[in-house]
């Protein structure tokens, strides 16, 4: 292979996709430079449950043939990306990253998964991920490992901890991921790549494997903000098969991507800078402000009073959810079945004590109490509430602001095994992305430099409903501004 | 609050997960350290205050779609997972004797 191919790894997908459109390359050469990549990666970094490359060769191929016909679909035509294990794919093994579903093969696509094949993207495969998006480390997955490609010894984030790590490592040009608490964003800023939870609504939920359906969300990880433009604008949209899509018209994201950030005014929420954020997360925040400023911003200190119990209603809603959602899972329909059960109660209890990890099981307990007789107000209607007054203290802030900015996590990528027998330490390290996911709104994660350990940062936009656009804008302002970061050091070139 | 290994087991049983004395014993201190502290909900006076029990605003959905008759999944498709089957039904242990 030639190393101009494997110099073309590190391009952007928009970049690739012009190189694809003049034909300087094949779609058939980029897509086995990045097979190969894997190949000679994913050993140690563990991105992938699945790889399909007879399949994403015979993408590549179609998409050429089109290329010399001058009918290229857009600009993800002949472009490899992967998506989490958590989008059912007609044929191909789904998991969600438990045993329950080993061997699953669905019988359809998921909406998201049916807009990327229109558009011609080449998909390379499955991607690691907590068993049923439930964690922030990837450590949850009953498969594999995923290690963070900056420092192999730390967790790449989770739940989509495989999108991240296989984005930052150059063995995809873009991912898709999902975001229930912070999903997508917190890998993307541990992994230093950008991330973006659209409005929930924005982006269909059919054929995604259900976690916490209030919440859930799908969006793209890529290495540049113009890159996630590019990739949701491909996904966004109604689908008539989930009904909690939103009809309304999807923005045209690169219209406005460049036009900065002038005349803007930025919220810095005060709680957010209360709450322990390590040095070294809080001086890089503190500069990407600083640049906001002198690009025009104007920085102003806004109040989310109710911050501090975004943590706990979000750990009655979303298990109190997981729970209901995870009733599926009985050995009768699909997935694992516990045999030789005397009746139908035993197969249940041991089939989904075989098949569930201890995080499953933990918010199936923790959300079946929180739902159960006599305890349904004190916890899931009193959680309602304050999601009531979470979104009433966004609605309130952007009355002064057009975007809110603030860290993603309080930390960098922590080491693997650090937070693993201490779920509640775990949880709290969401403090800054659940809100997001209560009050539906959107939130992006764009890379805003290394900590002193060389540990990317990520800095935290959310905004107002439906206003993609605007986070993208501001995000691609940072970017342009601050260059791009070094390739991650953790793994081969 | 201290949840006792009778709660515990309560909640398996409504939860359909058969758990090992030791799953017991964890989960009842996890358990009851996360209640605790999800109780600091418990400080703020919501009394007023409606639920968000959508979250999105009713204006931004469309509605329910046409009630047509539509393709869907062939019997075979959807028998295709069935850990065991029995002609173009789904197999399960006897319920009744």
């Amino acid at each position: 292979m030639s190393s101009s191919v494997r110099e073309l790894l590190d391009v952007p997908l928009v970049e690739l996709s012009e190189a694809l459109e003049k034909k300087r390359i094949s779609s058939a050469e980029v897509t086995a430079a990045a097979l190969d990549r894997i190949e000679r990666t994913d050993g140690s970094l563990g991105a992938f449950l699945k790889v399909t490359p007879e399949r994403a060769l015979a993408q590549a191929a179609a998409a050429d043939q089109r290329a010399a016909r001058g009918e290229r679909l857009g600009r993800l035509d002949g472009v490899p990306i992967a998506i989490k294990d958590i989008f059912v794919t007609k044929g191909i093994e789904t998991t969600a990253g438990s045993r329950i579903l080993a061997g699953f093969v669905p019988p359809y696509d998921a909406t998201v998964v049916e807009r990327l094949d229109g558009a011609g993207a080449v998909m390379l495969g499955k991607l690691n991920m907590d068993e049923f998006a439930m964690g922030s480390s990837n450590e949850n997955s009953a498969f594999r490992m995923c290690h963070n490609p900056w420092d192999l010894a730390r967790t790449p984030g989770g739940s989509s901890g495989g999108s991240a790590a296989a984005v930052a490592a150059r063995q995809v040009f873009g991912a898709l991921g999902t975001d229930t608490g912070g999903s997508i964003r917190e890998p993307a800023s541990f992994c230093g790549v950008v991330g973006i939870k659209p409005t929930y609504g924005r982006v269909s939920r059919y054929g995604v494997i259900a976690f916490a359906s209030s919440l859930d969300q799908v969006g793209p990880l890529a290495r540049t903000v113009g890159d996630a433009a590019a990739l949701l604008q491909a996904i966004a949209g109604r689908d008539e098969r989930d009904m909690t899509s939103s009809a309304r018209p999807v923005d045209d994201y690169g219209a406005s991507l460049e036009a900065g950030t002038r005349g803007l005014t930025i919220g810095v929420p005060r709680e957010w800078l209360e709450a322990g954020i390590e040095a070294g997360v809080a001086s890089r925040m503190r500069e990407a402000l600083a640049a906001y400023e002198r690009m025009g911003a104007r920085i102003v200190e806004v109040s989310l009073p109710h911050t501090r119990y975004g943590i706990a209603a979000y750990y009655i809603i979303a298990p109190a959810e997981a729970s209901s959602n995870l009733a599926r899972y009985d050995g009768v329909r699909y997935g694992l079945r516990q045999r030789g059960c005397p009746g139908l109660a035993e197969m249940y209890g041991e089939t989904r004590r075989e098949g569930f990890g201890a995080e499953p099981k933990r918010r199936i307990m923790l959300g079946t109490y929180a739902l159960s007789a006599g305890y349904y107000d004190a916890y899931y209607l009193r959680a309602q509430k304050v999601r009531t007054l979470l979104r009433r203290d966004f609605d309130r802030a952007f009355e002064h602001c057009d975007v809110l900015a603030g860290p993603v996590s309080p930390t960098v990528a922590f080491r693997l095994g650090e937070k693993v027998s201490d779920p509640l330490t775990m949880y709290l390290a969401d403090v800054f992305t659940v809100t997001c996911n209560l009050a539906a709104l959107p939130g992006l994660s764009v890379p805003c430099g290394l900590d002193p350990d060389g540990m990317p940062v990520g800095l935290q936009l959310i905004g107002r409903p439906f206003d993609e656009g605007t986070l993208f804008r501001v995000a691609r302002a940072l970017e342009r501004e601050q260059g791009p970061l070094p390739g991650p050091g953790g793994i081969a070139p | 609050m201290q949840l006792s290994l009778d709660e515990v087991r309560r909640i398996a049983v409504l939860a359909r997960l058969q758990l090992s004395p030791d799953e017991e014993r964890v989960f009842q201190g996890q358990l009851s350290s996360i209640l605790d502290y999800v109780d600091e909900l418990s400080e703020l006076d919501v009394s007023g205050v409606e639920p968000m029990t959508h979250a999105l605003a009713v204006e931004e959905l469309p509605g329910l779609r046409d009630d047509r008759v539509r393709p869907s999944l062939p019997p075979e498709a959807a028998l295709a997972n069935a850990p065991e089957r029995q002609g173009t039904c789904f197999k399960v242990p006897r319920i009744i004797e």
